[in-house]
């Protein structure tokens, strides 16, 4: 790493210093691009979000692209059912890396109020790796905000070599997650093994 | 409008073989229905929504409700009037009992509005009506068997515990978790 | 396969798409299978329960007042309508009463969520036609200023848990009704500026003119309410014929359709909008003094004889009714909730048959849904 007091000096000159990571996050935190995917009530905050008077386009995420295929970031915002968590889990799979998710909304995080419905998926992080949890019912526009920002910090602290780099510059981490079917009382599997085990209680008695 | 009483007794010069039973209903707001049997339920739709008296053109809304303990389920139908605004009438059809008898009679070609609301209480209660134009699942997936809003309907066991546990998710943990692990130690008691 | 030997027959197929339940058309998750002809509709069948979140079977183990804010995120866009529909249930079967400036109140946050709602679903019919966010951004700039509203009087802009067996949670803060007086005065220009933009376009003429026809007595058979029936010319609110709550008390007159395609249920939204501005202004100059509920009222472990009652209001997107059946216990023993999204989406492929296929998507707007009440 380059001294600061010399960098400064540089800076004064004009010249300015970076690394490849820097300026690599740089580009990509600042320019995330969400999915538009809404489910639910969270929904309407999301959209909130993106209207004159929150404005998420001074993150450079106004762009809500409807198709998977050019989005960046998947904003769950809603309940996830069984029916629908087919769906949610091809439409992950169908984005390229890199890629993140954003778990907006109780219902999102675990089920939320409706976590006793037979046909509620308690928690999208079930079956899908999720970058940022934001609670609330719903959410405030401004929670989301703070989240786009978190997940920035998070983007901004990945290493581009090592083994702590990121999915896409990874040639052996998974590219697509399980796919669940709708069986005959529920779904098949009932979560992602890998990816999600219940909790350890710790709970005196 | 006319009372329920009269209306029951046009019906029954009406259509000379109907079985109609009022049904009260002791609750404030004086609302009574009517129970129908199966085989002139249809008859007796089309003359309620045709009689220039009633003129009962608008079906508002089709319950399913399961009686456990009577044993058997039963269709509730609320019937409004547009053209004269006047209403509720309110029809009940009950099933033979809720394992193989749970035949009703739709009334989708005398109200348009009965299509996917019959479509629903088939698929969470189970009753099929006989003459919709097509009746399948509607809400819950095709490859599901069960009838959801059934009194008796067990959810799948899907999560095994909660973050503040009541008395039946608490169960359910014991299920998961059998040994309760021990007390944390401070560092005061060691 | 088409050959291009010009003797032989071009074959035809039909095409078979799925539209939904992810599709940029902001309604929620909502899945049309399309049979097209080229382009043009030849069967179209709706499937829906993405959304499926079993309000109904939650109910049935939760306390009545326990299911106040379940009811809010049914029509997540118009929670205040949703509360009341319930807490009118509740009162018939019970028999509770309400106090005068309850009633008042009740009518002032439900039109202000009338404006919300035909303004926010003006925006996102124009965002389907094509208007990518602009109209939108105007809708929801004047959401804002009621959301603001709502926030001081609940807590919550979005779901507000206001309403309550017998008279409201709480009652105004100072100033709110100068803020809301401030509103109601400056909704009547925006929907002048609204308008000026929105209804002379030609291209929204163009493409809502003479689409997605829906006739009155087709309506009337499908038990299609609220604005869409009355786009079609059939003069039925409830606010007038069941005269609910204060609504006997107010001077307001019901907008009706002629030929009842896109444009008239379009229209028939911005003219309520300004008979909710009168209703508004009579409201809040007429606003009695009182308590907003009996201290005396009962919310908590309430058990209604058992019986059954069936409540309705006119909500923004039609008849909510409430079918309540109790059984002298503390839950209800079935609570069932009338959809109007869902049955006034029971002719949504009469409409479509014939349209090409980006005008199922401007009929599918202007039917105005909301999944979370369709699937409940």
């Amino acid at each position: 790493m380059i001294d600061a007091s010399l960098r400064q000096e540089m800076a004064r000159q004009g010249v300015v210093t970076t690394t490849v990571q820097e300026l690599y996050n740089w580009g990509r935190k600042n320019s995330v691009w969400p999915l538009q995917f809404g489910l639910a009530c969270c929904a309407i905050e999301m959209i909130a979000a993106s209207m004159a008077r929150f404005d998420i386009a001074r993150f450079g995420a106004e762009v809500f692209r409807p198709s998977p295929r050019q989005a960046d970031l998947m904003i769950v915002a809603g309940t996830v059912t069984k029916k629908m968590a087919p769906q949610v889990v091809r439409l992950y799979n169908q984005m390229p890396e890199p890629k993140y998710i954003i778990a907006m909304g109780a219902c999102a995080i675990s089920g939320g109020p409706f976590r006793a419905g037979y046909n509620v998926l308690k928690g999208i992080d079930r079956y899908l790796p999720v970058d940022v949890h934001i609670p609330g019912c719903p959410p405030r526009p401004e929670a989301l905000l703070e989240a786009l920002m978190a997940l920035q910090k998070k983007i901004d602290a990945q290493p581009l070599t090592g083994p702590d780099r990121p999915r896409h510059l990874d040639a052996n981490a998974p590219g697509e997650y399980l796919v669940p079917e709708c069986g005959e009382h529920d779904l098949v599997p009932s979560s992602n093994s890998q990816l999600w085990q219940p909790p350890v209680l710790v709970r005196g008695e | 409008m006319e009372t329920l009483e009269q209306l029951k007794a046009r019906l029954e010069t009406a259509i000379p073989n109907a079985k109609i039973e009022i049904v009260p209903n002791p609750s404030p707001v004086n609302q009574p229905s009517l129970l129908l049997d199966t085989e002139s339920a249809r008859a007796i739709a089309h003359f309620l929504r045709d009689d220039p008296q009633l003129r009962l053109d608008y079906c508002s809304n089709v319950t399913g409700v399961d009686w456990l303990k009577a044993g058997y389920l039963e269709a509730v139908y609320h019937l409004y009037s547009v053209a004269l605004k006047h209403g509720p009438v309110i029809l009940r059809m009950r099933t033979g009992n809720r394992a193989d008898r749970v035949y009703l009679p739709s009334l989708t070609p005398v109200w348009r509005s009965c299509e996917f609301q019959e479509r629903e209480v088939y698929d969470l209660y189970g009753i099929v009506f006989q003459g919709h134009p097509d009746l399948r699942r509607i809400l819950m997936w095709d490859e599901f068997v069960d009838y959801p809003m059934r009194k008796d309907y067990v959810e799948p066991d899907d999560y095994e515990y909660d973050p503040t546990p009541h008395d039946d998710a608490l169960e359910k943990a014991r299920k998961h978790y059998p040994q309760a692990p021990a007390p944390l130690q401070t560092e005061a008691a060691q | 396969m088409i050959a291009i030997d010009n003797d032989t027959e071009v074959k035809q197929e039909l095409l078979e798409v799925s539209m939904g339940p992810h599709h940029p058309s902001t309604h929620g998750v909502f899945r049309m299978n399309v049979l097209l002809d080229g382009e043009t509709v030849v069967k179209l069948k709706p499937v829906f329960g993405y959304l499926h979140r079993n309000h109904e079977k939650i109910a049935e183990t939760n306390s009545y007042l326990a299911s106040i804010p379940y009811t809010d995120r049914l029509d997540y866009i118009c929670a205040m309508t949703n509360n009341w529909a319930y807490t009118l249930s509740v009162e018939k079967l019970a028999g509770i009463a309400v106090p005068p400036r309850a009633e008042y109140i009740r009518v002032i946050v439900s039109e202000l969520t009338r404006l919300i709602n035909h303004s926010c679903l003006a925006g996102f019919l124009l965002q389907d036609m094509g208007a990518l966010g602009t109209p939108l951004m105007y809708a929801f700039r004047e959401r804002e200023k009621i959301l603001d509203l709502f926030e001081a009087l609940t807590g919550s802009r979005m779901m507000h848990n206001f309403m309550r067996f017998g008279g409201c949670r709480c009652d105004l803060p100072p100033g709110w009704v100068d803020g809301a007086k401030t509103i109601v005065a400056h909704f009547g220009p925006f929907l002048d500026e609204f308008e000026a933009l929105l209804t002379g376009n030609e291209i929204l003429r163009a493409r809502t003119e003479g689409v997605g026809v829906l006739s009155g007595a087709l309506a009337v058979s499908a038990g299609v309410t609220g604005p869409m029936l009355r786009a079609s010319g059939v003069n039925y609110d409830i606010r007038k014929v069941d005269a609910y709550g204060a609504y006997g008390k107010f001077a307001f007159r019901v907008p009706l359709g002629q030929r009842g395609d896109v444009f008239d249920r379009y229209m028939v939204r911005i003219l309520e909008m300004r008979e909710s501005l009168k209703i508004l202004e009579q409201a809040l100059r007429e606003l009695p003094d009182g308590p907003v509920i009996d201290p005396k009222a009962k919310l908590r472990n309430l058990r209604p004889k058992p019986g059954e009652a069936y409540g309705r209001i006119e909500s923004p997107k039609g008849e909510l009714g409430f079918y309540l059946i109790s059984d002298g216990g503390p839950t209800p023993y079935r609570f069932r909730v009338r959809p109007p999204s869902l049955i006034n989406v029971t002719i949504l492929e009469d409409l479509c048959l014939g349209h090409s296929v980006a005008d199922v998507v401007v009929i599918l707007g202007s039917v105005d849904i909301v999944l979370g009440e369709v699937d409940r």
